[in-house]
């Protein structure tokens, strides 16, 4: 929906259910999005479960993988995002949401590693004669 | 409540009341119990002329229910100042009671109240003073700018509103009632843990900030949603007013900062109430996490505070020198690159808390660019001032005090930038000069400048000039010599929210900033006689133009104040100084052709939902679990009621429409022919 459109409209209630640019999904794209999350949600639990790979690491490394791409199938099949919807404007969002979250995850990271490394070493009285 | 609250509540007591006794009421106290008069006193007589003069049925009809836009901007600018005052009294405690502990003297608050003192005064400037005079100028304006009718969701804002309000009323409700926080305006852990704040303080501070965080939050997404979809035809993104595209960001950075400071205030209350130890000293816990945290909420913060208001003075400097703005493209730039740095330099606020060289000057390097798009912007605002004809009426009088006074806070900004001088100055009064020299210059000074503006769009006349500038005087100067002299003393190492002192020599930089703080006292008390004079001399002050100050923005269009619907046709805009444009273009207004207009409806949901979460947040401070659980679930029975109300518009019939432009077209025929 332009602005144009909408204002020419004012910004009434009774014009649900017209045509505004947006992409509504389908019977058959809501499938496939529940199905995708379903095989992305279950594949990690199989591997917690059975530890099926030796190294912990690796399978909370895999774990957030799956997690994140399970994010995105969520906004393109549930939120029906995608590059042109609103002119653009969820695109411009998400791009800014990611830069946020971004510097936010990171930089407490950086932050936080540093502050831990530079703490003064904890004096250990146990093992003091 | 003191050392002597030991009585604690005990079976059924303990059920009802939860930790609430009367202990918890602090009639021992006898500045509370002073302070408590007189407001119960000033309350029972307000509350006695409502009655009298029938003014109930009026109030919520016309306001407390409203979802026009204009009517809910007037209540956060009434609720803003409100607060001013209550805050501000908090601060002249505070100058009384350092310029008098010298020599031995305990000064005359007792630590556990001074203590409170700098914590409400902080959290009540902030919160209840900036945060609605900036909403609640962004809902007035941003609408009326782009040409609008009303928000994107009217009811929405109303019930922002009231969350706002009902966070206001519970840190008031802590001066009666129990006890405020005793931890710095922040709160930071280990201190507002329970094992070091085990009172109801912190509580208070908590569901006070988490009460109001929502509404602040939802009125974000509000304008965010309004400025994106509802502009006037032709409106492109460049095209808009530079108030409009300042106050995009700041509800941008709202959207995206205020859930980190929920995130942060629930873990906190999860140490509290559930006894998890994120925030703890031990079992893992880490302090540290929650300082980094809430300042990257914080940091963002000061930006959309200052941002809506860099706006303003774009807007008053180019409509009183009679010029479009100078270098509006680079005005709009420098707004967003401080947009996306403003989540770039959250550590400078704790760079001696023990980060490494490599952190410290990544964030003091990211601190220090962030000065230039601020100093590209005094730039453009100064070439605006060039060769134009300057008309000095009270908004440009404040301009100027505030491009004087907020360079000075950018410069000391700049050095405390410098990792190195942030370790000798760090957490004395040369820091609490800085950030009052940027919020007072800026935030404060911009509002009056905003109000002095826009207050006869709003209501019809122009403010008075004479006590404008005893307001403007005692304000500017005030500051000034409340102000200079905490840096001198930051400087010496006087640190902050100290109550007593031992060196005489420092007493007269205090005394000097005490009489700072009466100076700025007479400017507050300035500005309330403006008020009133001008209600009194309304009549000789009236506005009938609609565009006082010959304006450049879509506002100046409507008549003052603006009909309910703002605009019989919506605007198409070729121009982004559109109203100018039009002027300019020979435009008339059109006289017939009116259509009915399609309005929302008033609705009571938003003050009942606050009443519920404000008695919600009681009752969790308390301990009233029964309270809160009630409470809980009729939020959100009421929220799923309302969503089943179908009735939620209507039009404005066509008479009233023709009437409304009618009567304007006749006073505006009267304006031409005298």
């Amino acid at each position: 929906m332009s602005a144009d459109a909408h204002a020419a409209h004012g910004h009434g209630h009774d014009d649900h259910g017209h045509d505004d640019g947006r992409d509504h999904g389908s019977f058959k794209s809501y499938m496939t999005g529940f199905v995708l999350s379903v095989i992305l949600t279950a594949i990690p639990f199989w591997l917690v479960m059975t530890g099926a790979i030796e190294n912990k690491n690796w399978t909370i490394a895999i774990v957030v993988a799956f997690a994140v791409v399970q994010i995105v199938v969520h906004m393109v099949y549930f939120l029906h995002m995608n590059t042109t919807s609103d002119a653009g404007w969820t695109m411009m969002a998400l791009i800014f949401t990611i830069i946020i979250v971004v510097i936010a995850l990171s930089g407490s990271l950086w932050v936080m590693y540093h502050l831990n490394v530079n703490m003064m070493p904890v004096h250990d009285m146990r093992n003091m004669p | 409540m003191s050392d002597t609250a030991v009585v604690a509540n005990t079976g059924l007591a303990k059920f009802i009341f939860g930790r609430l006794t009367l202990e918890s009421f602090p009639y021992h106290e006898p500045i509370l119990v002073a302070t408590f008069a007189m407001v119960a006193l000033g309350g029972i007589v307000l509350l006695a002329a409502l009655t009298y003069f029938k003014l109930w049925g009026y109030l919520w009809k016309e306001w407390f229910t409203s979802v026009d836009h204009k009517k809910i901007g007037i209540m956060y600018m009434v609720l803003g100042i409100v607060m001013l005052l209550r805050g501000f009294a908090d601060a002249i405690m505070m100058r009384a009671q350092q310029a008098m502990a010298f020599n031995g003297s305990d000064g005359f608050l007792p630590a556990h109240h001074y203590d409170q003192v700098f914590t409400a005064h902080g959290v009540i400037m902030i919160f209840f003073v900036a945060m609605p005079l900036v909403t609640g100028l962004m809902n007035y304006i941003v609408p009326l700018q782009i040409g609008a009718r009303d928000v994107s969701f009217p009811f929405l804002n109303n019930f922002s509103f009231w969350m706002t309000t009902g966070g206001a009323i519970l840190v008031m409700m802590s001066l009666f009632v129990g006890e405020f926080a005793k931890t710095g305006w922040l709160a930071y852990p280990p201190l507002s843990n329970l094992g070091y704040s085990p009172d109801v303080g912190v509580d208070y501070y908590i569901w006070a900030l988490q009460v109001a965080g929502v509404g602040t939050t939802l009125s974000g997404i509000n304008l965010i949603a309004t400025i994106v979809k509802m502009r006037a035809p032709g409106m492109t993104m460049m095209k808009m007013p530079i108030f409009t595209w300042t106050s995009l960001c700041t509800n941008v950075l709202i959207v995206a900062s205020f859930p980190i400071l929920t995130a942060v205030l629930a873990l906190l209350s999860l140490d509290r109430y559930v006894g998890t130890n994120f925030f703890t000293n031990d079992l893992g816990g880490n302090p540290m996490m929650y300082v980094n945290l809430i300042w990257i909420w914080g940091h963002p913060e000061v930006y959309i505070l200052i941002l809506p208001l860099f706006g303003v003075f774009s807007e008053v400097t180019s409509t009183f020198s009679g010029k479009k703005l100078f270098g509006y493209t680079s005005m709009v730039y420098a707004t967003l690159v401080i947009t996306i740095l403003s989540y770039l330099v959250w550590l400078h606020h704790f760079f001696t808390m023990g980060s490494g060289a490599s952190v410290n000057s990544f964030f003091g390097i990211t601190t220090m660019i962030i000065s230039i798009p601020t100093g590209a912007k005094i730039f453009n605002w100064l070439f605006t001032m060039y060769r134009g004809r300057i008309r000095f009426e009270l908004p440009m009088m404040w301009t100027i005090a505030f491009m004087l006074t907020f360079v000075i806070g950018g410069m000391t900004g700049v050095l405390l930038a410098v990792p190195p001088a942030d370790f000798v100055l760090h957490n004395s009064l040369f820091l609490i000069a800085h950030f009052h020299n940027v919020i007072i210059g800026g935030v404060v000074f911009g509002i009056f400048a905003a109000i002095n503006f826009w207050f006869p769009k709003a209501f019809g006349f122009k403010l008075d000039q004479f006590w404008g500038k005893v307001s403007f005087w005692g304000w500017v100067l005030g500051f000034y010599f409340a102000f200079m002299p905490l840096y001198v003393l930051g400087l010496m190492g006087v640190t902050r929210r100290l109550r007593t002192f031992d060196d005489p020599s420092l007493q007269i930089w205090f005394v000097i900033a005490a009489f700072g703080a009466v100076l700025i006292a007479i400017g507050i008390g300035a500005f309330l006689v403006q008020i009133a004079v001008s209600i009194w001399n309304r009549e000789k002050l009236r506005d009938t133009t609609g565009d006082p100050w010959n304006g450049r923005t879509l506002e100046w269009a409507t008549s003052s104040p603006p009909p309910d619907y703002n605009f019989a046709f919506t605007p198409v805009i070729h121009d982004n100084d559109s109203w100018w444009d039009m002027k300019r273009r020979g435009y008339t207004r059109p006289l017939e052709g009116f259509r009915p207009i399609h309005m929302p409806k008033n609705t009571g949901t938003g003050v009942i939902l606050s009443i519920l979460a404000t008695a919600m947040g009681f009752a969790l401070i308390w301990y009233m679990w029964w309270l809160a659980a009630l409470s809980f679930v009729a939020i959100v029975g009421v929220a799923i009621f309302h969503t089943f109300n179908y009735n939620r518009d209507f039009h404005i019939p066509l008479e009233d429409v023709i009437r409304t432009e009618g009567e304007r077209t006749k006073l505006l025929a009267v304006q031409a022919a005298s």
